[in-house]
């Protein structure tokens, strides 16, 4: 099908760009999400209120809202950034809310007993927060974790409305040039279902090692 | 204060909101000594256990761990010198939990090397054969590297004793130690506990154990109302309750039964009808 040959040449470099937007997005939204985990569970109150508006405004915001702001509302500010920086910092900070949330939801899964054993054994906070209470918090946040992630591999298609090449724009580009729209959206759904499932059989197989001394 | 004086709590006050829980308690504990605390559910004896090592916060009173001294309440420090002399206690007084609380991530050996290796910054290969003494110890060098949901709960709580002792702590505190256990499953971690004792650890244990506390306590300490009500040795204490609260707990755990009838139809057991 002369689609295929129209398609191929961009395909693999759009497939790159969507991978590149959802892997980046998701890591330095996690680093993000951590940093408002720890305020969330902290002792001080300002930075707890700071966390819970943070989550509030960014989970209750429409994501192509928040691109849109960072595309085009900050140049107006006299801050430029191009389509893919915009298009990684709107999604890093949309996934760090949810993430964040995620993060508190294992740590509060520990059970107390854990931080009054290392409390007993005279570790600090932050010695007790890494060495026991994170490594089984991060089971429990592996499930929504991963759903995160897959929803931000799909959120990336948001970023064709600020002109990236990622594979939501190749199809409408290639279907709008050949009225073939069915067969380009089709074709790229599936390579997002693809992507997809080819994630969840890797989160699949760090849930099973994460289990095994339960 | 003495140089054989373990632990010291004055005037120690707790409340969980309006609830009163310890109504101004003062104990010492010798070097040396093993202490058993006793009492009802409710009486505070946990909650006094928990205090010595701020766990649990204490709202008034002062508590003495070796060298170490912290006034609590309004004066005293604050934030991060509070918390070092907090973990400073801690450092002395390691703690045996009725749950276990072992790190469930780690081998049995790395749940006892943890806290030599990341807070006293022992090395590896220190750490490593204190532990597997350790482990040895109470009798578990063979369950090294299993994990703690392959062990029996008896087995796990002697893990959690060789994970306490591997601070090189001053005192160990017992907190109800075999009450979550099935009771054929007690008396490993009994034996394990009065070797302990008998190799001249200082010990404060709250139990319901009779038996281990006839054999192996220095003294007892009963608890009843968030105040001690009777302190005296065991051999005292079990046959000549001098308080009538401690009398009536002691039927209760002796489990004779009478406690349930009203008071005038028991039969007189030690001479004297309970005034109660």
């Amino acid at each position: 099908m002369d689609l295929i040959e129209r398609a191929l040449p961009f395909m693999g470099q759009a497939v790159l760009i969507t991978l590149f937007l959802g892997i980046s997005s998701f890591l330095i939204g996690s680093v993000i999400g951590l940093c408002v985990t720890l305020a969330r569970l902290s002792v001080h109150r300002i930075l707890r209120y700071l966390a819970i508006g943070y989550v509030s405004v960014v989970r209750g915001t429409p994501l192509l809202i928040q691109i849109l702001l960072i595309y085009f509302g900050l140049p107006q500010l006299g801050l430029t950034i191009a389509p893919i920086p915009a298009a990684i910092a709107a999604l890093s900070i949309n996934g760090s809310a949810y993430l964040s949330e995620n993060f508190r939801a294992g740590v509060l899964s520990v059970n107390r007993g854990q931080r009054e054993a290392a409390h007993s054994l005279s570790m600090s906070y932050t010695q007790s927060l890494r060495r026991v209470i994170i490594p089984q918090a991060i089971r429990i946040a592996v499930p929504p974790v991963g759903s995160r992630f897959i929803a931000i591999m799909k959120d990336t298609s948001l970023a064709s409305v600020i002109t990236v090449f990622e594979l939501t724009r190749l199809a409408n580009m290639i279907g709008s040039a050949t009225f073939r729209y069915m067969e380009m959206f089709l074709i790229v759904a599936f390579v997002y279902w693809l992507i997809n499932a080819i994630f969840s059989a890797g989160q699949e197989v760090l849930e099973r090692r994460l289990a095994r001394p339960y | 204060m003495p140089a054989e004086t373990a632990i010291r709590v004055e005037g120690l006050h707790k409340c969980f909101g309006q609830l009163e829980v310890l109504k101004g308690i003062d104990l010492a504990v010798t070097r040396g000594e093993v202490v058993v605390v006793m009492g009802a559910s409710g009486s505070g004896k946990t909650t006094l256990l928990r205090c010595i090592n701020f766990i649990e916060a204490p709202d008034r009173g002062r508590i003495t761990v070796c060298a170490t001294c912290i006034d609590c309440g309004s004066h005293g420090l604050r934030g991060r010198a509070r918390a070092k002399q907090i973990r400073s206690i801690c450092r002395q007084a390691a703690m045996v939990f009725q749950q276990f609380n072992l790190f469930p991530h780690k081998t049995a050996l790395q749940n006892v090397i943890e806290a030599p290796m990341t807070v006293k910054g022992m090395s590896k290969a220190d750490a490593i054969a204190l532990g597997e003494r350790l482990l040895d110890r109470v009798g578990l060098a063979d369950k090294r590297d299993e994990y703690p949901s392959r062990l029996s709960g008896g087995q796990q709580q002697r893990v959690a004793i060789a994970r306490a002792l591997a601070m090189e702590p001053e005192v160990v505190l017992f907190d109800e130690p075999t009450s979550s256990l099935d009771p054929e499953l007690h008396e490993e971690v009994l034996q394990t506990m009065r070797e302990l004792a008998r190799d001249g650890m200082t010990m404060v244990v709250v139990t319901h154990e009779v038996q281990f506390a006839k054999d192996v306590a220095d003294r007892i300490v009963f608890m009843d109302g968030g105040v001690i009500v009777e302190e005296a040795p065991p051999a005292e204490f079990f046959t000549r309750p001098r308080h009538a609260r401690a009398r009536l707990f002691l039927r209760m755990v002796s489990g004779d039964g009478q406690a349930d009838r009203p008071a005038e139809h028991r039969t007189a057991t030690e001479g004297t009808v309970a005034e109660l």
